[in-house]
């Protein structure tokens, strides 16, 4: 190989490889979470009564957030926000499906899950399970809950997490959404996860 | 409530949140060699209970439910660094167990896998380094601000290996900068570090961790916003929670300086009196 060939080929390597990371400089409104948390997992019951696993949610991108349904502040303002976000994806809304994961089991029959959730938008599925099973997924998310002692009428708060937990088709962690992300943002943040998986 | 729910209550809680066997087995590990040490050279009874009580401490801040509420609140958390940093390797070191733990060794062991390293010129020499009281000040205060750092708090708080890199990282800095405060004839070091060299790194560390310490309590909006993230266990407001975190960074970790100190004073007292001059109690030279 000539000289100038090699010099030619020294300098120009930079500046490929300057290509390759200029492709990848979408910058996530989210926190980028890609690798740092466990693949989409879980057991728990949905609100049509059938069993489910996080095997029967591959495929799309998945959001998962944990609440309660009495929840009367936190829960349907970020559930909203999720539905609007998603409806701005026009044609692609059906690549993006919201996993409601409910931590209040007590309150939370299949019956009132399935109300609750069918207000927001179709891509919405409500979980629940028993506390074994929300224990192991909550664990595996690094999330906690509490319940706080009941007032008067028997109405008690539940503790949750804020986090919206973002999953690649394959159900690989992405992104974490919290409460400082807006609709348009999570929408934005939505798009590129669907340009990247169809790849 | 009947004793029954409290005796369920107490062994729920005894309980690992996150079972590690690398943690059970530090830990049991420890307590047999230091049984069996003990059985073999003895020792007081004051060096004894220091040492359980440092050993027991670290054993139930990461493998009880107190790691689960570590997790979810701010003030927990640093309790839990307070004591793997602080309180339980300060009183494992001035126990000074490393008689007791060698006399409690296997021969085969000590022989074929504790010599041999101890031996080792590269461990040696980064033993050495490390315990140098100026390095071992400035890791020890760098390894607090480290895991600090909101976005480093941020991943450590939800990537299981980052942090259990992080609870194993303090435990083991603590042990190591203790041990140096202490442990006046390092073995294996030929210079006896004297006392108010010691002494100024103590007094030294203190100071950044009341910088930080106040910084955090005193901050008038949330620094740590992973704890809103994942959910918040305790009834504790998050300006209240991260504000008792602040104060249990910045006064009892500043005490343990002091209590350092004290211990020093009282053995160079003691060391004086009984006209049992160090090689070194001025300098380096021998």
């Amino acid at each position: 190989m000539s000289r100038p060939l090699r010099h030619l080929i020294l300098w120009l390597l930079p500046l490929f490889l300057l290509g390759c990371s200029g492709e990848a400089s979408y910058q996530w409104n989210a926190h980028d979470i890609t690798g740092v948390m466990p693949d989409l997992q879980f057991h728990l019951t949905d609100d049509h009564g059938e069993e489910v696993t996080g095997d029967d949610y591959r495929g799309k991108i998945t959001m998962m957030y944990f609440g309660y349904a009495s929840c009367q502040h936190v829960c349907p303002v970020v559930l909203g926000k999720m539905a609007t976000a998603v409806r701005g994806l026009g044609d692609d809304a059906d690549k993006v499906q919201i996993l409601f994961v409910s931590v209040d089991p007590k309150r939370d029959t299949t019956e009132v899950l399935h109300n609750y959730v069918k207000h927001f938008t179709p891509e919405l599925v409500g979980l629940t399970g028993t506390q074994d099973q929300l224990h192991e997924v909550t664990k595996r998310y690094r999330v906690g809950y509490s319940y706080e002692e009941p007032n008067d009428n028997g109405f008690y708060v539940v503790n949750h997490s804020s986090a919206v937990f973002v999953f690649g088709p394959q159900g690989k962690t992405r992104l974490l959404i919290d409460s400082q992300e807006t609709t348009d943002e999570i929408t934005a943040d939505l798009e590129h996860l669907i340009e990247q998986s169809t790849d | 409530m009947t004793l029954t729910t409290i005796l369920e209550q107490t062994v729920a809680f005894l309980l690992p949140y996150d079972f590690s066997p690398t943690v059970l087995l530090a830990c049991v590990g420890s307590a047999l060699l230091y049984h069996r040490g003990r059985r073999r050279v003895g020792g007081g009874p004051g060096q004894a209970v220091m040492f359980w009580i440092g050993l027991l401490g670290m054993y139930v801040v990461l493998q009880t439910q107190f790691d689960y509420y570590a997790q979810h609140s701010f003030f927990m958390h640093r309790v839990q660094h307070l004591v793997l940093h602080h309180l339980a390797p300060f009183l494992i070191a001035v126990s000074a167990p490393a008689a007791v733990l060698g006399a409690g060794l296997p021969e085969g062991i000590h022989r074929y896998l504790v010599e041999p390293l101890r031996r080792n010129p590269v461990l040696h020499r980064l033993y050495w380094a490390v315990q140098q009281p100026l390095v071992a000040g400035a890791i020890f205060v760098g390894l607090i601000y480290l895991w600090l750092i909101p976005s480093v708090h941020f991943y450590a708080m939800l990537n299981v290996p980052l942090y259990n890199t992080m609870n194993w990282g303090m435990a083991i800095d603590g042990l190591l900068f203790w041990w140096m405060v202490f442990n006046l004839r390092a073995p294996g070091t030929s210079d006896a570090r004297h006392y108010g060299y010691r002494l100024v790194v103590l007094f030294l560390v203190m100071f950044p961790q009341v910088v930080i310490g106040a910084y955090i309590a005193l901050a008038e909006h949330d620094l740590f916003g992973i704890y809103a993230v994942c959910g918040r266990v305790l009834p504790l407001a998050p300006m209240t929670d991260q504000a008792l975190g602040g104060l249990v960074t910045w006064i009892p970790a500043a005490m343990m300086s002091i209590a350092g100190a004290l211990v020093l004073l009282v053995r160079w007292n003691r060391q004086n009196r009984q006209g049992d001059p160090l090689p070194s109690t001025l300098g380096y030279a021998r």
